[in-house]
């Protein structure tokens, strides 16, 4: 039985998520700030993955960075690097697919957060990245570990979008779901049946340590 | 001297309604505030901090201007430093009672002292979920106080307080306020309430 598909899946949901969480801060925390059109439009930019089809988002990757193309040929003219048909080309695929994931939880995390809050640690003379990192991330902790477990867990589900951009190559990137479908096809159904196994298993542990952790940790003494 | 004209847009039930204050408040002293509700006090506090912007206005404090909508000067509230006690206290949940001080200031004698005043000795290592209402606003207090300000802003500071704790920790403050050489505005509810604290009064209606 050939776990690499398993392996392969967790590495590229742990680093979508390491990403996401570099990328998805900032993001969050600047649409938490104010509206303006610009933003509204750069948000639904970033939400259209929960309901664009994911073959449709893969294709359109598929396009932009076959080497055919703008920013594919330009990528491999000048870096050497090409996204279609990589594992390179899964990471960047996830990180746009899993973007609303982290994003959504983390800003409606700070934009719940009291004003009151913010503007305390700016009358004692804190600037706005020490009042980010001493007060509102501390204080949005479960929505923050929420989110992570979220893009987490949703990478290790992907599979259109990741099909469209990185096919079907043993070893690079046939990831666990890929591998549920090929199996299938080549009716080979107890191999089928342990990585779908696996995958509900890992899922399953880690959303319900998230609601066991959010339902301990942060109970109020007086609740 | 804390000069003071402002002219704010108010978002009311009924309308908008615009709060248009001019006054002046003497260095060192402590001025109660009282007025209906929905008047703009805390708007006129929040004003003087930096956390809203008046349409037009000019405050300046003790020689120096923090806003001036003629010549374009707006200080951000971290270059204002007036402490404020908010009226939801805005704890931070994250930190212990010793680390809202700490965060504060780097003063250990300091924060020794106003943990004393605030009777939050034995509760240094607590978080604001772990303390009373009464516990809360004593902190809220004293992390204003840990900048020692020049001005101190409080929106109803006491009204998480029983009567002889409020009068015990105003017994407490009034000194300290003196020794800041603070400038002190007070949001009160009603206009005869603080009266042994302060020694000036101002409407707003």
């Amino acid at each position: 039985m050939d776990l690499t598909p398993i392996w392969l899946t967790l590495k590229l949901a742990a680093i979508t998520t390491l990403v996401l969480l570099v990328i998805g801060l900032p993001v969050s925390w600047w649409l938490s700030r104010g509206r303006s059109v610009f933003k509204i439009i750069i948000e639904a930019l970033i939400t259209i993955p929960l309901v664009l089809p994911p073959s449709v988002l893969g294709f359109y990757l598929l396009l932009a960075f076959s080497p055919q193309h703008g920013p594919g040929r330009w990528l491999q003219q000048v870096f050497n690097i090409q996204f279609v048909f990589s594992f390179q080309g899964l990471v960047l695929a996830s990180v746009i697919y899993s973007l609303p994931f982290m994003v959504g939880p983390v800003k409606s995390a700070l934009q719940q957060l009291p004003p009151s809050l913010l503007h305390a640690s700016y009358s004692i003379g804190k600037t706005r990245w020490q009042t980010f990192v001493r007060v509102q991330l501390p204080n949005i902790k479960p929505s923050l570990l929420t989110a992570m477990v979220l893009t987490f867990a949703h990478t290790l589900g992907e599979f259109g979008v990741v099909l469209m951009i990185g096919g079907n190559i043993p070893g690079v990137t046939r990831v666990a779901s890929i591998a549920v479908y090929d199996s299938v096809e080549q009716m080979d159904y107890h191999s089928a049946n342990v990585y779908s196994l696996i995958l509900f298993c890992i899922t399953f542990v880690l959303v319900t340590g998230v609601f066991v952790f959010n339902k301990y940790r942060f109970k109020s003494p007086v609740e | 001297m804390i000069s003071i004209e402002i002219e704010k847009k108010l978002k009311a039930y009924k309308g908008q309604e615009a709060l248009h204050i001019k006054k002046q408040f003497i260095p060192g002293s402590i001025t109660r505030i009282y007025g209906p509700s929905g008047a703009g006090k805390t708007t006129f506090l929040k004003s003087i901090a930096g956390f809203v912007h008046p349409e037009k206005g000019r405050i300046t404090v003790n020689g120096q201007t923090w806003l001036d909508t003629v010549a374009n000067i707006n200080l951000p509230p971290q270059k204002r430093m007036a402490g404020f006690v908010f009226q939801d206290y805005a704890l931070f949940p994250n930190m212990t009672a010793l680390q809202h001080l700490q965060y504060a200031t780097e003063d250990t004698g300091w924060i020794k002292r106003l943990l004393a005043i605030g009777k939050l000795d034995d509760f240094s290592d607590h978080k604001p979920a772990w303390l009373s209402g009464g516990q809360q606003q004593r902190l809220a207090i004293l992390r204003a106080l840990a900048i020692k300000p020049q001005l101190l802003l409080m929106d109803e500071p006491f009204s998480a307080l029983d009567t002889e704790s409020k009068m015990q920790l105003i017994g407490e403050l009034k000194p300290v306020f003196e020794e800041l050489e603070a400038t002190v505005l007070i949001v009160t509810h009603s206009p005869g309430e603080l009266a042994e604290l302060t020694n000036q009064e101002f409407c707003i209606r």
